[in-house]
């Protein structure tokens, strides 16, 4: 019983927040167009779940698209950065100074490129979600024990056979940990720049109606890409246990 | 090589580690002779060199003055020929025993490009070493999944399985509990015994050095200095028992006060 109730707890918590809200907007008797209540955000879901759908594909399409790249790209990036001093020294001040633009800066800019709609989108999610991977990465690999390195060079190993062996082994869990952050970031950066740039997706969908004063479909839009994210971040949790379970698994023994 | 050849010798060796605003001279003029297959311990202080010494043996670290000769040969670099051991046994947490112990044949030529095409008989070899420590049956557990001494005896295999002529340890037994680590003190005279390498045993625990070694050496504090050598004339294999005769605790209670005099009390 117990242990079906710590199982569980995630959906009760939510539950209680949902009633919670349902009876605060009934007693406050709060207009809907400034908070609307759980059950008219479920009907304009139900009423709306046609475009809904087209645009939350959009949005599930250009996080993705822009989410692989970002991973790609930060993890060759983070085993140069980690492996190789020179490039953490020429490039990590760099990074640190990219990472601070905020991005909703740049998609104007990607809109002067690039034109309004997917690839703003594509590249606002990239540009927001690979800093987490680099760093990750590259911790894994400037963290290998100084025994076990001297183990390796004893036997005259060469810094890519270390690398090969240890490094990229052990960076592993970092660069499965930073995906479930990286993934939820590129959903806030494909829907950003939906918002500013574009006519279709997500983001779009919920300035439209916000300037129709439909808040019930911008909280239907809320709900879309929650939901969106958890799936996405469970995935992720799953490829990180399936990948690296010794990691999870030696923290276990550990508690 | 003949035995009396000495297959280590320290000639006048000292080292000083620099670094941009302090230099710190760890070992001071040290002259050590070692024979094929000899089994020596240094034991002295915390921070008297005794790392060191294992670094520029196994050629991880070059003098900074004298020569270091192993088995015929100025060391200049990386040796292959020895293996290691630590407090920390370091094993890989995605791999298993087996395959944590195979991890150096991957490595060190001629066994690197030989290890795909003859696997079994490299797995067979690990697990004699395996046998040998009393591993066998946990070869496909991972390192988590075994206790602390269970994992030094994985090291151990470790260090081994490429046949080194020289074994380096620095305090391998140094995190186990009392009982496990005396365990231990067994395992490791087993394998010397088995399969003869030169041991550098690097300890704090002056039993440990009297119980596995040949020749003691004592070093002082900071700058470290050999200041004695003694010969542990006792028969092997050495027992736990052994540990409680008159003999024994005489040799351990003299290494202790040498080390208060090379403390400078």
């Amino acid at each position: 019983m117990k242990y079906w109730i710590r199982r569980t707890v995630s959906i009760w918590a939510t539950v209680l927040c949902i009633v919670l809200w349902q009876l605060m907007c009934v007693v406050l008797s709060i207009e809907p167009f400034i908070l609307p209540s759980p059950i008219l955000v479920y009907h304009s879901l139900v009423q709306y779940h046609e475009p809904i759908m087209i645009h939350a594909m959009q949005t599930l399409f250009t996080t993705l698209v822009g989410f692989a790249i970002a991973v790609a790209f930060g993890l060759l990036l983070g085993l140069a950065i980690g492996v190789e001093r020179a490039v953490y020294d020429g490039l990590y001040p760099m990074m640190i100074a990219f990472n601070s633009i905020p991005k909703v800066a740049i998609v104007p800019l990607l809109v002067i490129w690039f034109g309004i709609g997917t690839v703003p989108a594509i590249l606002t999610a990239f540009l927001i979600s690979f800093f987490p991977i680099v760093v990750n990465v590259a911790t894994g690999l400037a963290t290998i024990e100084p025994e076990l390195q001297d183990v390796l060079r004893s036997l005259g190993a060469r810094k890519r056979q270390i690398v090969m062996r240890v490094g990229i082994p052990r960076s592993m869990p970092y660069f499965f940990a930073s995906l479930k952050v990286a993934i939820t970031l590129a959903f806030i950066g494909s829907v950003v720049s939906e918002s500013i740039a574009s006519n279709a997706g997500i983001g779009y969908l919920m300035i439209a109606a916000s300037a129709r004063f439909d808040v019930a479909l911008v909280f239907a839009g809320f709900v879309v890409i929650s939901v969106m994210g958890v799936i996405m971040y469970e995935v992720t949790a799953y490829a990180e246990r399936k990948f690296t379970f010794w990691a999870t698994r030696a923290n276990d023994i550990v508690t | 090589m003949t035995a009396d050849t000495p297959f280590i010798k320290l000639d006048r060796v000292s080292l000083t580690y620099q670094s941009r605003d302090s230099s710190t001279h760890a070992l001071d003029e040290t002259d050590m002779t070692i024979s094929t297959g000899e089994f020596i311990a240094v034991v002295g202080p915390s921070g008297c060199g005794k790392s060191s010494l294992l670094k520029l043996v196994s050629g991880l670290h070059p003098a900074t003055s004298g020569n270091v000769v192993v088995a015929g040969q100025k060391v200049t670099g990386p040796l292959k020929i020895s293996g290691m051991a630590f407090q920390n046994a370091t094993l890989l947490p995605w791999r298993t025993t087996l395959d944590n112990v195979l991890l150096p044949l991957q490595i060190v030529e001629p066994h690197a490009s030989r290890f795909r095409k003859h696997r079994d008989q490299y797995e067979a070899m690990a697990m004699e070493l395996l046998k040998l420590v009393g591993l066998d049956g946990f070869e496909t557990k991972y390192p988590w999944e075994l206790s602390g001494g269970m994992q030094q005896r994985s090291s151990l295999c470790r260090a081994l399985i490429h046949e080194p002529q020289m074994l380096l340890l620095d305090e391998p037994f140094g995190a186990l509990d009392a009982f496990t680590r005396e365990e231990l003190w067994g395992v490791l005279q087993k394998l010397w015994m088995t399969r003869k390498p030169t041991v550098i045993l690097v300890t704090h625990d002056l039993r440990e050095a009297v119980y596995l070694s040949d020749t003691v050496y004592v070093m002082s504090a900071r700058p470290g200095r050999i200041i004695s050598k003694t010969n542990v004339a006792l028969p092997r294999p050495r027992t736990l028992r052994d540990t409680f005769k008159p003999e024994f605790i005489e040799m351990a209670q003299n290494l202790r006060l040498q080390i208060s005099e090379g403390m400078g009390v």
